[in-house]
């Protein structure tokens, strides 16, 4: 329906390359699921098994990669999904999610070093920084009463967060 | 009369002064995530998960509603105060409301939609409670293939009713299905798309999943594309309504109950369709009433009746929730999720074999309800001023809570890892336009498709005759068949007639 919604209003015509990279990105995933599936072993007296369903996804993924990627070639343009703090007709800040992935990243290889109450407060001084806030200090502040008070809350919720290098001290 | 005494007994269950408290902080809780702005009630649930994890099943249940109730509000104050509305069921408040707010009624504004929601969920509650029990029984009766049958009728009309591109609901649904698959197969015990990692052979926690896909997302896709200039929060003191609103909302309430309701209980993608259908109804009442209406200036009806209609339809999908155990909206299959992690299977048997639980469930929605009313009237002001966080602050915060959630389930940083995974496929779906409600689905009744599959035809030796065994599912194929065909029909017909196959929604922009 966008496809020939565009054909009307843009005469020159479009083609979302990166939706290509989507196309590509679900065969994979469609082949893979098959491929996967094949390894499984079907006993006796189960006339189905394992493998259908898998088969159906899989197959139904590999149709859809394809459709998407005819539909892409003939100008078929994604809306992208609009909200209070988005600005759609800018191009993407690709420095700021990388950054934001690299801080996310880090919380997680250290969480059980360093223990929550420390990632925790680093995991919201740094995002706040990677989205541009300049009150570092106050941020991690912030960052640190949060991840204490929610340790403690867990605490006594009887799920244990790790308390990793403050271990004795919380 | 025996519904009445049920509910009682629900209310019994619900009404100690703890149980107040929790209802209280769901409420409290719900409201202030709610308000936050990118963040829709199936976000709020999702992100308040974990707190309710050290609860008896009573009061996580009690804090449930109240944290439900409390995001939906959250979101509707949102959409008045702001200019441009969070989620797709607070695009028709959006309209009216932000105009109203814009000629300084927002106080009128956010009373209407507060009362019209208290008024509306109450009904819609008390509706549920009363069909429910009558759906359940028929449901026991049903078998696997029509069960089978009605869960594709779900996801067919889920996927290929909303959103402008059926190719983009049906790749959302396929990789929810695939999600899904992960883990050890039900019956023989054999991993599946694990890739052998031993974390994943109970398949991918839905919380992790849902907290991903909407939180994380979200924050990464706003971080792309962050709005550098200031918001415009409308100020609004203290909620009232003089005596001309409340004869204007009356009828809007009511008729946007009616029909949100109904939508709600069938599955056809929530509160979008009935908030369009009463914004409509209610322009054309005005219209005709007065010749030249408040509409597009700012008309409390079309408020009222949206807002309402939202609520009627929130309340409604709790009918096939716990009579037949199908999500129908996101904000379901974050729920059906979490009554999962106390061992709680929503389904016809639920209905039978806990009954206590879901009239405490039903009595503390009406609780929740209540106490949303009036805590959150007087506290307007103060939730408003919400709206006005500095955004690097609160997409951290929203990072952090994600995390947070995702890493209290098992305490495990590989599920910080999948949060991130599930991060980029959100970043991917909002960045490619791929609808959100059917992946959601997909993952969530996608094992339960299987299993009914497997269950019809392992009783017919395999023969595919046994998914169609049932004049129930036949029936319910005719249904699905109709689904499919009849909008591909009608945009042949209307194509044919040279009317442009347009949305809507540009009639209502005009």
């Amino acid at each position: 329906m966008s496809a020939a919604n565009d054909a009307v209003t843009r005469p020159a015509r479009t083609v979302d390359k990166a939706q290509y990279g989507l196309a590509a990105a679900l065969l994979i995933i469609g082949v893979y699921t098959i491929i996967d599936a094949r390894g499984l072993t079907v006993g006796f007296g189960d006339p189905i098994g394992p493998r259908v369903f898998p088969y159906l996804i899989g197959s139904g993924m590999v149709v859809l990669s394809v459709l998407l990627a005819v539909a892409t070639s003939r100008g078929d343009v994604a809306e992208a999904e609009a909200g209070e703090d988005v600005d759609v007709t800018s191009p993407a800040d690709w420095l700021t999610v990388g950054k934001l992935v690299g801080i996310l990243v880090l919380n997680l290889l250290l969480v059980n070093l360093l223990g929550w109450a420390v990632t925790g407060t680093l995991l919201f001084a740094g995002c706040a920084w990677a989205l541009g806030s300049r009150t570092l200090l106050r941020d991690v502040l912030v960052g640190a009463v949060m991840s204490v008070a929610s340790w403690y809350f867990f605490w006594e919720l009887g799920v244990p967060l790790t308390p990793g290098i403050l271990d004795g001290i919380l | 009369m025996d519904t009445l005494d049920l509910l009682l007994d629900g209310f019994g269950n619900a009404l100690t002064p703890e149980n107040l408290l929790y209802a209280a902080i769901g409420v409290l809780l719900g409201t202030f995530v709610g308000v936050l702005p990118g963040i829709g009630p199936a976000m709020a649930v999702a992100l308040l998960l974990p707190i309710t994890y050290g609860l008896d099943v009573t009061q996580s249940l009690i804090m449930f509603a109240g944290i439900y109730y409390g995001g939906m509000y959250g979101g509707s104050t949102t959409s008045i105060l702001l200019n441009t509305p969070g989620e797709s069921a607070s695009v028709m408040t959006a309209i009216e409301g932000n105009k109203m707010a814009k000629r300084g009624r927002a106080a009128q504004a956010l009373a209407t939609a507060a009362i019209g929601s208290f008024i509306a969920g109450t009904i819609g509650t008390l509706l549920v409670a009363f069909f429910t029990p009558t759906i359940a029984d028929l449901a026991v009766e049903i078998g696997a293939p029509s069960y089978f049958a009605i869960m594709l009728l779900s996801l067919v009309l889920v996927t290929s009713v909303l959103g402008t591109s059926k190719i983009r609901g049906f790749i959302g649904l396929f990789i929810g299905l695939t999600i899904g698959l992960v883990g050890l197969d039900l019956s023989t015990g054999q991993a599946r798309l694990t890739g052998g990692f031993l974390e994943l052979a109970d398949g991918v926690d839905i919380v992790v999943v849902a907290v991903g896909v909407f939180a994380m997302g979200e924050a990464m896709w706003t971080a792309a594309h962050l709005r550098r200039k200031p918001v415009d929060v409308i100020p609004t003191g203290q909620p009232f309504m003089g005596r001309d609103d409340w004869r204007r909302s009356w009828g809007p309430w009511l008729r946007g109950t009616a029909l949100g309701f109904p939508f709600g209980a069938v599955p056809a993608g929530g509160a979008e369709t009935p908030t369009f259908l009463s914004y409509i109804t209610e322009r054309k009442l005005a219209d005709r009433k007065a010749g030249d209406s408040e509409f597009g200036e700012g008309a409390i009806e079309g408020v009222a009746g949206p807002e309402a209609a939202n609520n009627a339809s929130a309340a409604g999908m709790f009918v096939p929730l716990l009579a037949l155990g199908l999500p129908v909206t996101a904000t379901a299959a974050v729920l059906i999720a979490a009554l999962q992690t106390y061992g709680i299977q929503p389904g016809p048997t639920l209905m039978a074999d806990q009954p206590d639980l879901v009239w405490t469930l039903l009595a503390s929605l009406l609780i929740g309800n209540a106490l949303l009313l009036v805590i959150n009237l007087p506290l307007a002001p103060l939730w408003a001023k919400l709206l006005r966080i500095p955004r690097p602050q609160l997409y951290a915060g929203i990072l952090f809570f994600a995390s947070l959630g995702a890493y209290s389930v098992n305490q495990d940083p590989f599920d910080l890892a999948l949060l991130v995974i599930f991060g980029g496929v959100g970043f991917a779906i909002r960045r490619f336009g791929i609808p959100v409600l059917p992946l959601i689905l997909g993952v969530i009744l996608g094992p339960l498709m299987e299993l009914k599959l497997r269950e019809a035809l392992d009783l017919s030796g395999g023969d595919l005759s046994g998914l169609f065994n049932e004049g129930l599912a036949i029936f319910v194929y005719a249904l699905v068949v109709i689904a499919i065909v009849l909008p591909v029909a009608l945009g042949r017909f209307r194509r044919s007639q040279g009317v442009p196959a347009q949305d809507s929604m540009e009639e209502v922009d005009r």
